[in-house]
């Protein structure tokens, strides 16, 4: 196919319909915890408090980079969403975030990524 | 993504707040969600129960209740015609079923001469409010690239063989409607129950990627 | 009232113009031409609300149907399928009564 994905605006890396990625892999399991809390927490802001829209997701989403739009899960995708969406709205800050992901690596035994 | 916590079941109680032992996050995206969970409740914004209700909400739309909506729908011609026509009225008013504010549903019906399968290929607008959460696959490049482009050869790899004089209607869920399919009620059923018929509605099929399972396989 | 411009039965034409912000209107119908099957109302605009805005104003919104032949030319399967997406107003224009827009 010649229509590449276009930072220009011209075909974005999520529009893919008629592309051709091959195989479909058709194995499933169950939502992890971790899968199913984020999917419980962007539904909350979504849904009764408003916070954001599921155009917003959408479009946080849209916005990565091929390497990251790939390479990262489903619901990988959504939790970094949420924290860039949950900065837009005034809701949390990046310092209390990046503050308090550094205490729970410390918590868990100072592990770095 | 790493995540060995599977040790939850429907029995659990409603409201299950992390324990001291729960393992730590596995990835930097497990640490991130647990920030954000802790310091959504911590300034108040939600409550630990919130996270815990919307969990078992979603749970509770799952393809077994789409299969219920289908089978009443192949038994009762008043209630499949109000559902073709407002899906939303008829399940609030009929089923109990409220499908949320998100999106609008709509039902399309599957005959011997018309298939539909439902894709997003923007990305996965699913009728989540009656179906659940959409399988991986629905979600995949692969299957959001390939279905709008190759019905057919991609309806063969789930293993539904349509004759050519069906014609395939693909329908991408690209705004603020969300699709239904009511596959085709499989022959050999006549005056079956509505439970019995329930058994033959997969999910696939209420997508598209699917028959109704044959009445001899159950 | 605003009342929608195009009506069940209309060749629409879906516009070219780059995607720019948050679009869903998908590249690959982008310069085909569709039959309206249905006006399903007004709905708020998707790339305003992607941005925390309200998302007015409106814009209704279409059932477009289009033959695959006309998207995908010969590539496509089978002459009788069709695909169907649900495109707003302000990216489609009338085509002409004849107008086909096969793919290359």
């Amino acid at each position: 196919m010649t229509d590449k994905f276009s930072p220009a605006g011209t075909r974005g890396i999520h529009d893919v319909g008629g592309l051709d990625f091959g195989a479909i892999d058709r194995s499933e399991h169950p939502l992890t915890t971790f899968e199913r809390r984020v999917d419980a927490l962007t539904m909350l802001m979504i849904g009764p408090l408003g916070v954001f829209r599921a155009d917003a997701l959408r479009r946080a989403i849209e916005a990565y980079n091929e390497a990251d739009y790939v390479n990262l899960t489903y619901y990988e995708k959504w939790v970094r969403a949420l924290r860039i969406l949950l900065v837009e709205q005034g809701v949390l800050t990046d310092e209390q975030i990046d503050a308090r992901i550094a205490a729970l690596r410390e918590k868990a035994g100072g592990v770095q990524p | 993504m790493q995540n060995n916590d599977h040790g939850h079941t429907h029995d659990e109680p409603e409201v299950h707040a992390p324990s001291p032992d729960e393992p730590p996050p596995a990835s930097e995206w497990e640490f991130l969600e647990k920030a954000l969970s802790e310091l959504l409740v911590e300034t108040g914004v939600i409550e630990e129960a919130d996270v815990q209700r919307m969990m078992n909400f979603t749970e509770s739309r799952n393809p077994a209740l789409g299969a219920k909506v289908v089978a009443r729908a192949w038994t009762d011609s008043g209630f499949r015609d109000r559902l073709l026509c407002d899906a939303r009225k008829t399940l609030r008013e009929e089923m109990e079923i409220d499908v949320g504010t998100i999106a609008e549903l709509e039902a399309v019906e599957n005959t011997d001469k018309l298939h539909h399968v439902v894709v997003c290929t923007l990305c996965s607008c699913y009728p989540r409010n009656l179906l659940g959460t959409p399988p991986a696959w629905y979600k995949s490049r692969e299957y959001r690239s390939r279905a709008v482009r190759e019905p057919r050869i991609v309806l063969k790899e789930f293993g539904t063989v349509l004759p050519s004089d069906v014609s395939i209607r693909v329908l991408d869920s690209t705004a603020d409607l969300r699709y239904l399919v009511i596959p085709k009620r499989p022959g050999g059923t006549e005056g079956w129950p509505a439970d019995r018929l329930e058994a033959l509605v997969s999910r696939d099929s209420m997508i598209g990627t699917a028959l109704a399972s044959d009445p001899d396989s159950k | 009232m605003i009342e929608p411009r195009f009506a069940p039965g209309d060749r629409v034409h879906v516009d070219t113009r780059p995607a720019e912000r948050h679009c869903r209107t998908p590249f690959y119908l982008r310069g085909r031409t569709g039959v309206v099957e249905a006006v399903h109302g007004r709905f708020r605009d998707p790339d305003r609300l992607a941005f925390h805005r309200p998302g007015l104003p409106k814009h209704y919104l279409y059932r477009v149907r289009f033959d695959q032949v006309s998207v995908w030319g010969e590539a496509a399967e089978n002459s009788a399928d069709v695909v169907v997406a649900d495109l707003f107003e302000h990216w489609l224009t009338k085509a002409s009564p004849g107008e086909t827009a096969h793919a290359k």
